[in-house]
């Protein structure tokens, strides 16, 4: 096992199968002879050229669609989109092409294309570079929706989405590219559907996915060292579809739910597994789950405002303490 | 096209035009559901341009004014009917309906709903072709009013900037739904929009079939050089609404009757006539046999074709 960090495992696995399949190529903004924004294509366009690793104009709308019309005869695109607010341009090309061609054409056509983007707020990047839209995509149907929460899974689940014969939307976090972590020597492929637990408890599950695992793992220490409270940690990598026989095991156990999200709450990923809990397993929990989520705003530029939107591990500690009457 | 090919696209365009009308008469019967969008009128442009083309080999994509792109590709009418029906033997397994005939088989990747986006996606078409090496090109026919999305100026810029080998054919019918052409955009002549992004462009007629072979073989044969991407537009009418719900208050019946003096079919017919190589009862025996194939062969087969299985309903949606 190599450490290493986020960027990395992405640009190790666009770079493997770049070279396994002379059919996969990246596509994007500045993604070529600047290197990527995030470093996910360093130096391949040294490596692959300028016809497999394409410069595009700054046409979101435009360039996707021109990946997945590619997809369609047999092109593995790997398209990066430099934020996720600029998704927004793509969607069209995204659940109307994209998610909808395989359906609609009786099984004759897929997309399969892999879209990046990274979002979520990082340093003071205001309202229209700092949303988070995975709840936007998680619901089209057709399309897979994952989101890796550390270097081993930006890895596994990119090779594993390029794989893969239906579109996938990879959710990227704009603080976690230089995050560091263990990515196996070889080769590997992250199951694209699916949850992961983390860490083991017993006294309540908190659900996180992306940065807020973080949160969550954090939130899992302070309780345990300091309130005696055993909290589980689930990883939900999978947002479409997501797991419902991992949240129900875990509820099953923990009978307890506290739901960390970096998004607003209004039909999210908060609301959408305590919806699963109610359909899967409403009998198991001993409380009424909770959610915890940004502010419904959009992303203010001051820095203590910024803050104040969004939720961090002592929002979780706090929701936990809550649900067991200590706050 | 020599004088056999020329009869014979005559009655495919006999074909194209009997079995629209008859799909109109199946939607008035609701035996066709959703949203229907007819071709008559403008038959010639996809024959002449497809003449010019190879059907099966390149790839087309398109709107939803799309049953008659699929046929020109190499589908059967009767997949294409049974599609319109909403039965299991549908070119789409009657899961996509009159805007969505897929024929991947035939090369025919799609009609698609939202106006202009075939464009980005017959562009990535393109770059696929470039980058496996072959000698297909892509062809995207679309109206002149996809021309105002944003897409259009994207792709065409692209399509430059890569020099994929795409084929942009603009059916310029005159209406953006009900809006007139010169109420809702600029520039009215479709192909000097192309020249904004350096692409070569021309403009003919697209009620001749001879005069649009003609300028599609010059476009074709540009873009399967490896010259790059070409824009042709076509000037035609449809006669139809735009869909069945369009009872065409927005436009006068003297337009209408002015542009049907020069029905594609009409001109094909009687230059046939003319050179002696076809008799009005000739004809009147191809509308004959064409109307009775569709009868006995294309409208019995979606008859009696099984729907899909309710317990199907959710395959396809994920590979």
């Amino acid at each position: 096992m190599a450490e290493m960090m986020y960027w990395e495992g992405l640009r190790r696995a666009h770079d493997e199968e770049m070279s396994r399949d002379p059919l996969v190529i990246c596509m994007g903004e500045d993604i070529g002879v600047a290197g990527g924004t995030y470093k996910a294509t360093k130096d391949l366009y040294e490596k692959y050229g300028e016809k497999r690793v394409m410069d595009t104009p700054i046409s979101e709308g435009g360039y996707t669609g021109l990946g997945i019309g590619a997809s369609f005869v047999g092109i593995r695109p790997i398209i990066e989109i430099m934020s996720v607010n600029f998704a927004w341009l793509a969607m069209d090309q995204m659940f109307n092409s994209a998610a909808k061609v395989r359906y609609m054409s009786g099984g004759q056509l897929t997309a399969p294309c892999v879209f990046r983007s990274a979002g979520g707020t990082a340093h003071q990047l205001g309202a229209q570079h700092s949303a988070r839209m995975e709840k936007v995509f998680m619901g089209v149907a057709g399309l897979r929706v994952v989101t890796p929460s550390n270097p081993k899974q930006a890895y596994g689940l990119l090779k594993s989405a390029v794989r893969s014969d239906d579109p996938v939307f990879i959710y990227e976090h704009e603080l976690m590219y230089n995050m560091k972590g263990e990515v196996p020597d070889e080769e590997y492929f992250h199951p694209l559907e699916g949850s992961e637990v983390t860490r083991s408890g017993t006294d309540v599950t908190l659900f996180g996915y992306n940065i807020s695992v973080h949160w969550c793992l954090k939130a899992a220490d302070i309780l345990e060292k300091q309130y005696g409270i055993s909290a589980e940690v689930v990883d939900l990598y999978s947002l479409a579809p997501l797991d419902r026989a991992g949240i129900k095991k875990s509820i099953s156990k923990t009978h307890r739910a506290v739901i960390a999200e970096e998004d607003e709450a209004p039909v999210g990923v908060g609301s959408e597994i305590i919806a699963i809990i109610n359909e899967e397993c409403f009998f198991e929990l001993d409380a009424a789950p909770v959610r915890v989520h940004s502010a419904l705003v959009p992303q203010p530029y001051n820095h203590k405002l910024e803050m104040a939107a969004i939720p961090d591990h002592d929002d979780v500690v706090n929701a936990v303490l809550k649900l067991f009457g200590k706050a | 096209m020599t004088l056999d090919d020329k009869k014979r696209v005559l009655r495919e365009m006999v074909l194209h035009r009997r079995f629209e009308e008859r799909c109109y008469q199946a939607y008035i019967e609701r035996k066709i559901g959703g949203f229907l969008h007819l071709y008559p009128g403008q038959e010639a442009c996809c024959n002449g341009v497809m003449e010019a083309a190879r059907p099966g080999h390149d790839y087309v994509i398109t709107g939803y004014r799309d049953h008659v792109h699929a046929m020109k590709c190499g589908t059967d009418p009767k997949a294409v009917m049974a599609e319109l029906y909403g039965k299991e033997t549908g070119c789409s397994k009657g899961r996509g309906g009159s805007m969505h005939i897929f024929d991947v088989a035939h090369r025919f990747m799609g009609g698609y709903a939202l106006v202009g986006g075939p464009f980005p996606l017959a562009a990535g078409i393109a770059k696929g072709i470039q980058l496996k090496g072959g000698d297909e090109i892509a062809i995207c026919f679309l109206g002149d009013a996809a021309n105002n999305q944003g897409v259009f100026h994207e792709t065409l810029n692209m399509a430059k900037v890569w020099n994929l080998p795409v084929l942009f054919v603009c059916e310029n019918n005159q209406y953006g739904i009900g809006t007139a052409i010169h109420r809702s955009t600029a520039v009215l002549d479709q192909y000097k929009r192309a020249c904004g992004y350096n692409i070569e462009a021309a403009q003919c007629d697209g009620q001749d079939i001879d005069t649009v072979y003609e300028y599609a073989k010059t476009a074709v044969d540009y873009v399967r050089s490896g010259k790059g991407p070409y824009f042709l537009e076509l000037m035609t009418y449809r006669y139809r609404g735009h869909s069945m719900s369009d009872s065409r208050g927005y436009r006068s019946r003297d337009e209408e009757e002015e542009w049907k003096k020069r029905d594609p079919i009409n001109i094909l017919r009687d230059r046939l006539i003319a050179a002696g190589e076809l008799s009005m009862d000739e004809f009147t025996q191809i509308e004959k046999t064409t109307d009775d194939y569709i009868e006995n062969e294309v409208i019995k087969f979606a008859e009696e074709s099984p729907e899909p299985n309710v317990a199907d309903l959710e395959k396809y949606v994920l590979a």
